[in-house]
């Protein structure tokens, strides 16, 4: 498919969908979408509620399974990455941010440790510092605000340092200051970092604030993808 | 008074039966008054409980006269029952079956052998199946409460399951909590049975040893052995079940399975 092309910098695409699809009983939730995504791409997923968005995102670090169709992430089927691999590579953030319970330094820790890295405190003081909670390392993740809880599930998302960041909506549970505090913050994030990106949203104008390029999906199937203002505007 | 009134002991516990569940079933309408709907299940239940026991009485008598050998054959029945049983309380698991076969054959199994073996449980067919009957259908309940348990746990906790399967870990890793707290909850009427043993809970056993003319003191010791039993071989069954039950709950690609609903 011909998309993503504003960053033909990379001849091979990080993530490429190939009919992509996942069918629960009758239902296609996700439907024959074929996809490339390049390095450095910040990319919206749009479309309005119960069109597919998050069953599509769910589909790109494997958390649900296709019923057709596959992923290749940097030319390799993902179905040959071990799942946990490959989640450590194509990160998520979820609409809410399931903190486990305890500090917020031991939520930080817990990707590396999963493969045996044990990160140090200057580490976490870094990635709390981009999160912009320098200082929280103690804190008991009972006692954040939404936005700060979001913050540290995003900081821990990156303390794997993905490839491939994936938001699922990740500010539709915080009310409007802490939405634009966290969309700031990804902002920061993903030019500093030349993140690859793709966020599900619901809100139009969100995606025009934080993405270059859109992706529009209906009914499971993607019908448009483009610059984020000819998706919106469309 | 009702020994009096009648003399067949047959149709004196018919009588009572009928008492018993008169009382049984004023309960569900006292729940069926407060909207909670046990009508079908406990009328089964009730039902089902009094033939079941009147025919394995019926067979323990013929049984009960067989060489002590088929004790093993009637055990094993006995275990391959309870799993069909447990089984049904972890619906939706996949091979909930063969976990709570694994979970209540090795827990009451490793304890009916190993006392026997030590001749603390009687090998004689009298002892060994009504004493490994009680091990095995407490290792029945406790593998039910904890699966229960289990599933309720992961379906209260999709969210943090599912992040932490997307920062890289593993399916067992992330459900180890729910592991415990499962373990710990299905003990908990086991624990309660050893606090209260002689306080407020007087067992059918150490009265049946009393009322065939035992020692009552022996009897005493005998019913905490039986009990302390129940609580290792429940344990066990509880801690294998849910250690084998945590891998049945995702998929070979590490997906979830255990959800309250689909999408």
């Amino acid at each position: 498919m011909e998309h993503d092309q504003q960053n033909k910098g990379d001849v091979h695409p990080i993530l490429r969908t190939v009919n992509l699809s996942r069918e629960v009983g009758n239902k296609k939730l996700v439907d024959n979408i074929s996809l490339e995504v390049f390095r450095g791409a910040v990319m919206a997923i749009v479309g309005s509620s119960g069109a597919g968005k998050s069953s599509f995102l769910r589909l790109l670090n494997r958390l649900d399974e296709p019923t057709n169709g596959t992923v290749y992430l940097q030319g390799a089927d993902y179905r040959t990455i071990l799942p946990r691999k490959l989640r450590e590579r194509v990160g998520m953030v979820m609409q809410a941010p399931y903190l486990f319970p305890g500090s917020v330094a031991e939520n930080i820790r817990f990707g590396p440790r999963q493969r045996g890295e044990v990160l140090a405190d200057e580490q976490i003081e870094q990635l709390l510092d981009r999160v912009g909670l320098g200082g929280y390392e103690d804190r008991d993740t009972n006692h954040l605000s939404g936005g700060e809880a979001q913050r540290v599930s995003l900081a821990r998302t990156l303390a794997n340092s993905p490839d491939v960041l994936l938001l699922d909506e990740p500010t539709s549970a915080l009310d409007d200051v802490a939405e634009r505090s966290v969309e700031e913050l990804l902002l920061q994030i993903i030019s500093e970092e030349n993140l690859t990106c793709l966020i599900v949203t619901h809100d139009m104008a969100q995606a025009a604030r934080l993405a270059k390029q859109a992706v529009l999906i209906d009914s499971g199937r993607l019908v448009r993808v483009g610059a984020v203002e000819e998706i919106i505007h469309a | 008074m009702l020994e009096q009134i009648f003399n067949n002991q047959i149709i004196l516990g018919a009588v009572q039966a009928a008492i018993a569940a008169v009382l049984a079933l004023s309960f569900m309408l006292l729940a069926r008054w407060q909207e909670i709907h046990l009508e079908n299940e406990t009328i089964v239940a009730l039902l089902r409980g009094l033939i079941q026991i009147v025919l394995v009485g019926s067979v323990l008598v013929l049984l009960l006269q067989g060489p002590d050998w088929t004790s093993i054959f009637i055990l094993a029945a006995m275990m391959v029952a309870a799993a069909t049983i447990a089984a049904r309380r972890a619906q939706g698991i996949p091979g909930a079956f063969r976990v709570s076969f694994y979970g209540i054959t090795l827990g009451s199994g490793t304890v009916i052998i190993l006392m026997t073996g030590l001749g603390v449980i009687d090998y004689r067919i009298s002892s060994l199946i009504p004493v490994g009957s009680m091990l095995i259908a407490n290792s029945m309940n406790t593998n039910g409460l904890a699966l229960d348990r289990f599933r309720g746990e992961v379906e209260a906790h999709v969210g943090q399951i599912e992040a932490g399967l997307s920062l890289g870990a593993a399916p067992t890793q992330v459900v180890t909590p729910f592991v415990r707290t499962a373990v710990r909850a299905s003990m908990i009427p086991r624990i309660d049975s050893l606090r209260s043993l002689g306080i407020v809970w007087i067992p059918g056993l150490m009265a049946g040893m009393v009322l065939a003319g035992s020692d009552p003191i022996y009897a005493a010791i005998y019913q905490f052995v039986v009990i302390a039993m129940i609580f290792a071989s429940s344990g066990l069954t509880s801690l294998i079940s849910t250690l084998l039950i945590r891998r049945q709950a995702f998929t070979a690609a590490e997906q979830l399975i255990l959800r309250p609903s689909q999408e």
